[in-house]
């Protein structure tokens, strides 16, 4: 039978191992480097060797040792240690994030698409004004509403994220809307939250998952920034933003191995999730007849 | 070389057929195309062969799969990248297949195509006057006022008076028949000797259609253009081509005179499209529907006759062997009981 | 007398400026079938989506089995019962199933809407609507993707029967199916004709089908009905000028193109 070309985004139809395969060699590497932070995410505090908050100053900027691969911080704390404690708030953060701004835009776009008219109008002139506040500027502001830290930063880029994912979302959403399938359903008199909820989203999933999968890196490096500058983890806590934040001063003093490693970190996970998510992407466009 | 083609046509019955007497305009032999389809190659045509003489409209008549528009697209060496072809494709005696550079340029000045969907082979952004006069302009170095004073002459020949304003506008200020028919004098423009026309009228309304046909019979008749008109539609093809070629599975099942193809035509499949077609004149109590589904060309068996499993007629031979196309009444079709059945196939059988 | 079991009175829409429907009245009899004929922006969408509620009017009336559904339905249970007055089957056989369903869900999915059966219940009645279709077992298990357009519109056509629906509204709903395939579903439509009393509207640009169908006829030409009556009558011996242009365009043996020799002007007009 001749396979079709069908609008519509039609990824789901393959099994989520054909879908990883056909991303290439980048999207299988991307998908190992992103299991590894994954695995160091969850286990990485159990994993240190060493105490991660335990300075000791005479070892401040020393190199690698025996059983201290990667030498010492500026407060002379174990580097790998740090780092692997760091991979779990590093890691939470931007997934916050992205759950609260692929829910929160997701939500917006199905509903702007499905009642359409002076709703979605609404809808998306108020997400054209949030677009035009940068992330960071939100952050700060709401480090001084909330006090700096983590959730600050979370909320503050979820809010900056959503019209982005809602805008990109509304358009697949809108495509789906017009399937003849959709108003077959409306005929019979399905709800519709239920067509929705049973249709138009998972037919969108593909779409959503290659969303979330870039959000995540662009939401680690803005988290990384915002913690740089303090408004985001604070100190002691481990993080990799933080880490580099703290070893500033190494770098001047020609000692960058703990800032670097920490940023080596940030590059490598962000890379990774920037290039699955964009072939994703790719696979969950519409295939144009 | 016209008598060479003739000699081959008369030893082995060949498509060119009772037209070999002058040298045919294009002349397809033997073609076979295969596109890459995830990773293999599937074939679309299995050995295809027609000619078309200067002036002549020749109607290429098929359901889906049977490889029309992909006859269209390797004439004008328009398939995809990866696409393999065997076979010759001779246009006014000249190797198509082997065209390069400006050779290449020259034979799509003279071979101009149409397409079913005038919006996807327009750029939205470009006016009317721009899209027009490109080919005059870049290929033949037509200065851009003469090529506006042809574009104009030649839309008020398809309908289009006020061709000033027209050369302004842009595509999506035009309706789809309007395009369509700025589409065919666009085509016209580089004075080419044959037209391919895909589906040309199959996006519009059956009154547009039928003004479109109309402008396209007479300006060619003026110009002595031949024409490769495609279409799913027998009847269309039968009232505005001299000749009609049906396909099945990405094969010539028959080539026919129009005037003879309803009433009396050649291969079982012929006469069973043009059967299942409701009637406008009189309801039927039942529609001869064929039963099961056209066969695409990939699907089609290469030692058996492709339209077996679908057909009345079938014997069990038909499914033992490939049918050669030869040469009956004055047409040419593939079909081992051709002979047998000559006569009793027409719409007025019953 | 029997009571119209669809009757639109007098229908009207307007976009703005455009008056895409105006003055539209006529009824479809139990068991009957009626054409509505007409070109693109003639407006015959227009009124199969304002009798299924996909469209609401600006004016007029629009009454199915002698119930009111002008106006959008009000609660879950009028909108449903509405589904199982009315239903239709689209022109685009690729986008009128859900790629990710397979025929079997999609057609329970319906079935579970409108009747309160079991699980049981409900698979017999699917097969009996592949059947009465002509879809095989493998063929119902079977996503949409590995179906050809003729079959994808059977599972259409099921879909809109499981709702057990009094009328049947057709839009395009055989124009893009080939020759061989388009006589099958018209004579599938026949057979569920006479075997049920379902009634049709028909929407269609093409006269041969039309006449294949149905019984009586409205042509429609700029959002107004110009010419309505028995189909032969209609095709045969057309009144309006417009009808007889229409009719005097369907290509057969021995037809000629005519040219119209009107000069075209306006941006869109035609």
């Amino acid at each position: 039978m001749i396979a079709r070309a069908e609008p519509g985004v039609h990824l789901g139809r393959r099994s989520g191992l054909g879908i990883l395969r056909a991303t290439g060699p980048a999207g299988i590497g991307s998908a190992i480097v992103i299991s590894a932070a994954t695995f160091l995410a969850i286990f990485g505090r159990l994993l240190a060797p060493h105490d991660p908050n335990l300075g000791q100053l005479a070892y401040a900027y020393v190199g690698p040792l025996g059983g201290h691969p990667l030498g010492f911080d500026g407060q002379g704390r174990d580097v790998l240690s740090r780092l692997l404690a760091g991979a779990g708030t590093s890691m939470l953060g931007p997934l916050a994030v992205v759950v609260i701004s692929i829910a929160v835009g997701t939500l917006l776009a199905v509903s702007a698409a499905w009642r359409r008219g002076a709703y979605d109008a609404v809808v998306s002139s108020g997400l054209d004004v949030l677009f035009a506040f940068p992330g960071i500027l939100l952050a700060i502001l709401a480090a001084t509403v909330f006090g700096a830290g983590l959730l600050a930063a979370v909320l503050a880029l979820s809010v900056a994220y959503t019209p982005y994912v809602a805008r990109v979302l509304r358009g697949a959403a809108l495509r789906e809307r017009a399937q003849q399938y959709v108003a077959a359903l409306e005929v019979q008199g399905a709800s519709a939250i239920s067509i929705c909820l049973r249709h138009l989203i998972p037919n969108m999933l593909p779409l959503i998952v290659a969303q979330a999968t870039i959000l995540f890196g662009y939401a680690m490096v803005d988290l990384a920034a915002i913690s740089f500058l303090g408004l985001g983890v604070q100190p002691p806590n481990a993080d990799w933003g933080v880490m580099i934040s703290e070893n500033q001063s190494g770098v001047v003093q020609g000692y960058p191995l703990p800032a670097l490693v920490a940023g080596i970190c940030i590059v490598l996970v962000v890379v990774a999730f920037n290039v699955l998510g964009e072939r994703l992407y790719e696979q969950a466009q519409p295939e144009r007849v | 070389m016209s008598t060479a083609s003739a000699a081959n046509a008369s030893t082995s019955a060949g498509p060119a057929g009772r037209h070999a007497s002058g040298r045919a305009l294009l002349e397809v032999r033997d073609l076979v195309v295969e596109l890459p389809v995830e990773g293999s190659l599937r074939p679309v045509l299995h050995g295809l062969s027609l000619s078309i003489q200067p002036g002549e409209a020749l109607g290429l008549v098929g359901e889906s799969g049977s490889g029309k528009s992909m006859t269209a697209r390797a004439i004008d060496r328009l398939l995809p990248p990866g696409a393999r072809v065997r076979g010759t494709i001779r246009f006014d005696g000249r190797d198509v297949m082997g065209m390069e550079g400006p050779e290449l340029r020259r034979f799509r000045t003279e071979v101009a195509m149409i397409f079913q969907d005038p919006r996807a082979h327009t750029n939205p952004v470009r006016r009317i006057g721009d899209f027009m006069t490109e080919a005059l302009r870049t290929n033949e170095g037509v200065p851009l006022r003469e090529a506006e004073h042809r574009a104009i002459q030649l839309l008020e020949s398809v309908g289009i008076e006020d061709g000033p304003r027209r050369l302004r506008q842009y595509p999506h200020e035009l309706s789809g028949g309007l395009l369509q028919r700025v589409m065919i004098a666009t085509a016209l423009l580089t004075r080419p000797r044959l037209l391919l026309a895909d589906e040309p009228t199959t996006a519009l309304d059956v009154t547009t259609q039928a003004e479109v046909m109309a402008i396209l019979d007479e300006l060619r008749r003026e110009m002595g253009l031949a024409m490769l008109f495609i279409t799913h539609d027998l009847e269309l093809a039968a009232a505005v081509c001299d000749r009609t070629a049906v396909m099945y599975a990405g094969r010539v099942m028959e080539v026919r005179v129009s005037s003879l193809l309803h009433d009396d035509p050649l291969h079982p499949y012929t006469a069973a499209l043009a059967a299942a077609r409701p009637r406008i004149d009189a309801t039927l109590p039942r529609l001869a529907a064929i039963p099961g589904r056209p066969l695409s060309a990939f699907e089609a068996p290469a030692d058996a006759c492709a339209f077996a499993s679908r057909c009345p007629y079938v014997q069990e031979e038909c499914g033992r062997r490939q049918p050669e196309l030869v040469e009956l009444d004055g047409g040419l079709t593939r079909c081992r009981r051709a002979v047998e059945l000559r006569g009793t196939l027409g719409a007025r059988r019953a | 007398m029997t009571e119209p079991v669809l009757e639109v009175a007098d229908l009207r829409k307007t976009y703005g400026d455009l008056l895409a429907v105006d003055g539209v009245s006529f009824s479809v009899w139990p068991g009957g079938s009626l054409a509505i004929v007409g070109e693109s922006g003639s407006g015959k969408t227009t009124v199969a989506k304002m009798i299924v509620g996909l469209e609401r009017p600006t004016a007029g009336t629009i009454r199915a089995c002698g119930r009111d559904r002008s106006s959008p339905a009000r609660s879950t249970g009028e909108r449903r019962r509405r589904g199982r007055e009315v239903q239709i089957v689209f022109q685009d056989p690729y986008t009128s199933l859900d790629p990710r369903q397979t025929v079997e869900r999609a057609l329970d999915e319906v079935l579970r809407l409108h009747h309160g059966w079991d699980r049981e219940q409900r698979r017999r009645r699917v097969l009996e609507l592949g059947e009465l279709v002509g879809l095989d077992a493998r063929q119902i298990r079977a996503l949409p993707r590995s179906l050809s357009g003729g079959q994808r519109q059977r599972v259409a056509i099921a879909r809109a029967l499981a709702a057990e629906p009094k009328v049947l509204i057709l839009d395009e709903s055989v124009a893009s199916l080939d020759v061989s395939i388009q006589a099958q579903v018209l004579n599938l439509l026949a057979d569920i004709r006479d075997e049920t009393d379902i009634s049709y509207v028909v929407i269609s640009h093409d006269l041969a089908v039309v006449r294949q169908l149905t019984e009586e006829t409205v042509v429609m030409w700029h959002g107004r009905i110009v010419e309505r009556g028995p189909t032969p009558r209609v095709l045969d011996r057309p009144g309006h000028d417009y009808t007889k242009r229409l009719r005097a365009s369907v290509p057969r043996p021995g037809w000629k193109p005519k040219r119209r020799n009107t000069a075209v002007s306006g941006a869109r007009g035609e």
